[in-house]
């Protein structure tokens, strides 16, 4: 009987031996920073509808001994379900579209321009990566945080490089969220101040007609689905999703995108993305080259797009404001914003805020198309 | 393939490639904004019956 007693109580305070012991040190650290996740999302609001559940789900899988990600455990069959099929991702996308309105893009299209310029940190990262001795396929996964696009970066990751997917996930929400903090200096320290006070105006009646609207997104899916077939899954839910809210018709739909379903599947992809953060899979040196590489990416896009659009200002004969290809990433509205901020800073009565959208929209299909063309060329090397 | 080969490849090729996408969809966009420009809304039509 008194044995049956200490075995139970032996059996009870398993967790807490392990959790003491040198094998649970990376549990405990995990454990910190699953805290850290949860007071950036709750106390910051640091992309707290990702951050929190990505916290949480990490909490959940470094208690010792918690079999939640073991077969038959309720984050393993999230994950399984979600990310391993590429589903979550895909369906968010679907949400975003049905958020995003694309005129302004639609009424300067050359802006488009800067979300290729947007996505040149993810090819100088992917170089970098290589140098410091990651793989081809994990280099590939790690430049894509250089998207700036929380769900191409969980597609690509959970597809050719799983065992990276907490860290570059991590990475990419968290450097998303810090665009406000990471672009002004280098936008400040690549331009001159006379090209920081152009101002913009913006025509006053739109010039966009609604079936031009409605015709673009089917457009852009064959369009690009024809150059870059394997990126289609990702191209084809954004602009199916946009396709729903131009038409109008399907108000439902698009209201159960971009609310019910988009929620559903944020919740579910942080609490899976949060599962892949065991300790001893996380706390690795790579993580941390992930983290200083993923900086490096946004970085580097960041300077390309000031760059872009000071060649435009010169091209134009100064009528652009540099400052606008900052936005050419795809951290959708935020650097939109912050261009909108930095360009006030200098001029109280500069509105840039509308041509910053259309640039922003414009890395968004930047950066999808950007991984659209990177999982074709692997296709082409027979990689994929 | 080695890594630098890997890698310049799919820098140029990527970087290309995306601008390429990118100048063709502008190129679509100018195209449909003239083929279905916007057209005189009825509030403009009732002003100019108005007047």
């Amino acid at each position: 009987m008194l044995d049956g007693f200490v075995l139970a109580l032996t059996g009870l305070a398993e967790g807490v031996r392990f959790m003491f012991s040198f094998q649970g040190l990376p549990n405990v650290v995990m454990l910190g920073i699953a805290a850290v996740l949860l007071y950036l999302a709750v106390k910051k609001g640091v992309e707290p509808l990702l951050l929190l559940p990505i916290g949480f789900g990490c909490l959940l899988v470094n208690i010792p001994l918690s079999d939640l990600m073991d077969k038959g455990g309720l984050l393993r069959f999230l994950y399984d379900i979600g990310i391993a099929t590429e589903i979550f991702p895909l369906l968010i996308f679907v949400g975003i579209g049905a958020m995003t309105d694309f005129t302004p893009l639609l009424e300067n299209p050359k802006i488009l321009f800067f979300g290729a310029a947007g996505q040149i940190g993810i090819f100088m990262t992917l170089l970098l990566a290589l140098a410091l001795g990651f793989t081809q396929l994990e280099s590939m996964c790690i430049g894509i945080i250089g998207a700036c696009d929380g769900p191409t970066a969980i597609y690509v990751t959970s597809q050719y490089a799983p065992q990276l997917l907490g860290a570059v996930s991590v990475a990419a929400y968290s450097y998303m969220s810090l665009v406000p903090i990471i672009q002004p200096p280098i936008m400040k320290a690549l331009t001159t101040e006379k090209e920081r006070l152009v101002r913009m105006p913006m025509a006053g009646a739109s010039t966009v007609s609604p079936r031009t609207k409605l015709l673009f997104p089917i457009i852009v899916t064959a369009v690009t689905g024809l150059i870059a077939p394997k990126g289609l899954p990702l191209m084809g839910t954004i602009m199916l999703g946009n396709f729903m809210k131009e038409s109008g018709v399907v108000q439902r739909l698009t209201g159960a995108s971009e609310n019910e379903i988009a929620n559903i599947v944020t919740l579910f992809l942080g609490l899976a993305i949060g599962g892949t953060m065991e300790g001893h899979a996380f706390l690795r040196v790579e993580t941390l080259a992930i983290f200083g590489l993923g900086f490096v990416a946004i970085c580097v896009d960041t300077g390309a797009g000031v760059l872009l659009g000071k060649l435009m200002y010169l091209l134009s004969g100064g009528k652009i404001n540099p400052l606008i290809g900052a936005a050419g990433i795809s951290a959708y509205p935020m650097a939109a914003r912050v261009v909108q901020m930095q360009g006030q800073i200098y001029d109280r009565r500069n509105y840039l805020l509308m041509h910053a959208m259309g640039a922003n929209t414009g890395g968004q299909i930047g950066s999808v198309m950007a991984a659209a063309v990177m999982l074709s060329v692997l296709k082409g090397f027979g990689m994929a | 393939m080695d890594n630098w080969t890997f890698g310049i490849t799919m820098t140029v090729v990527g970087t290309g490639a995306t601008f390429l996408v990118l100048g063709i969809l502008v190129f679509v966009i100018g195209l449909l904004k003239r083929g279905f420009p916007l057209s005189a809304g009825p509030n403009q039509n009732e002003k100019a019956k108005g007047a």
